[in-house]
């Protein structure tokens, strides 16, 4: 799959263009947009969005890894890490059909 | 937290925007987003993370309650994997 790469500056410049805001002020709102949400999953706190999709938080247990080269065995720390579920929208947008009617998540 | 409470945040950061703006930011972000991975690009956000789509082959699934075979079609699912410095705060945690 060919993959041109969408940017913040791509981003800021749609914001720019569809609201009509300065592109500095576009530029800056992205940026807080996604410190707020950052933010959120800091805290622990779930993010969702509807009709995109759900950014949660999920506690990962210690267990035992090996290191692939080497063999050795290492310790992996409990760790809490970041997971997206598409909405079922989002599903099927990128797969070119048609959204669920009424169509939120789940 | 809840589409329409960043949008809430967002606007009492910044008294100067109408709400129905800050709306329409919050929703160009992210209809921007499902745009570009529709189109098959991927979307690299520094320090958040990037957003991608993976292609999964056609398979014979089945249906769990009656334990018939289906069959699935090739499909393709958005991926998100968080950047470095999203990684490490939400680890880190509120600390």
């Amino acid at each position: 799959m060919c993959m041109n790469t969408v940017t913040r500056a791509h981003l800021s410049e749609t914001i720019y263009t569809q609201v009509g805001l300065s592109r500095n002020e576009s530029a800056g709102l992205l940026d807080t947009v996604l410190e707020r949400m950052s933010r959120a999953l800091q805290e622990g706190e779930s993010v969702k969005i509807s009709g995109f999709g759900t950014f949660s938080v999920r506690q990962k247990g210690k267990r035992i890894g090996r290191n692939p080269k080497t063999g050795i065995e290492v310790p992996i720390l409990p760790r809490r890490v970041l997971v997206f579920r598409p909405s079922q929208v989002l599903k099927a947008y990128v797969n070119h059909q048609t959204p669920p009617v009424g169509g939120d998540d789940e | 937290m809840t589409k329409s409470e960043l949008i809430a945040e967002l606007s009492e950061a910044n008294p100067h925007l109408l709400s129905r703006d800050v709306e329409a930011i919050v929703s160009t972000i992210f209809n921007e987003i499902t745009a570009a991975l529709s189109r098959g690009e991927r979307v690299e956000l520094r320090g958040f993370g990037a957003f991608t789509i993976k292609k999964r082959d056609a398979r014979t699934g089945r249906n769990p309650r009656t334990g018939e075979a289906v069959p699935v079609d090739e499909k393709v699912v958005p991926f998100f994997k968080a950047g470095k410095e999203l990684r490490e705060r939400v680890n880190k945690g509120k600390a």
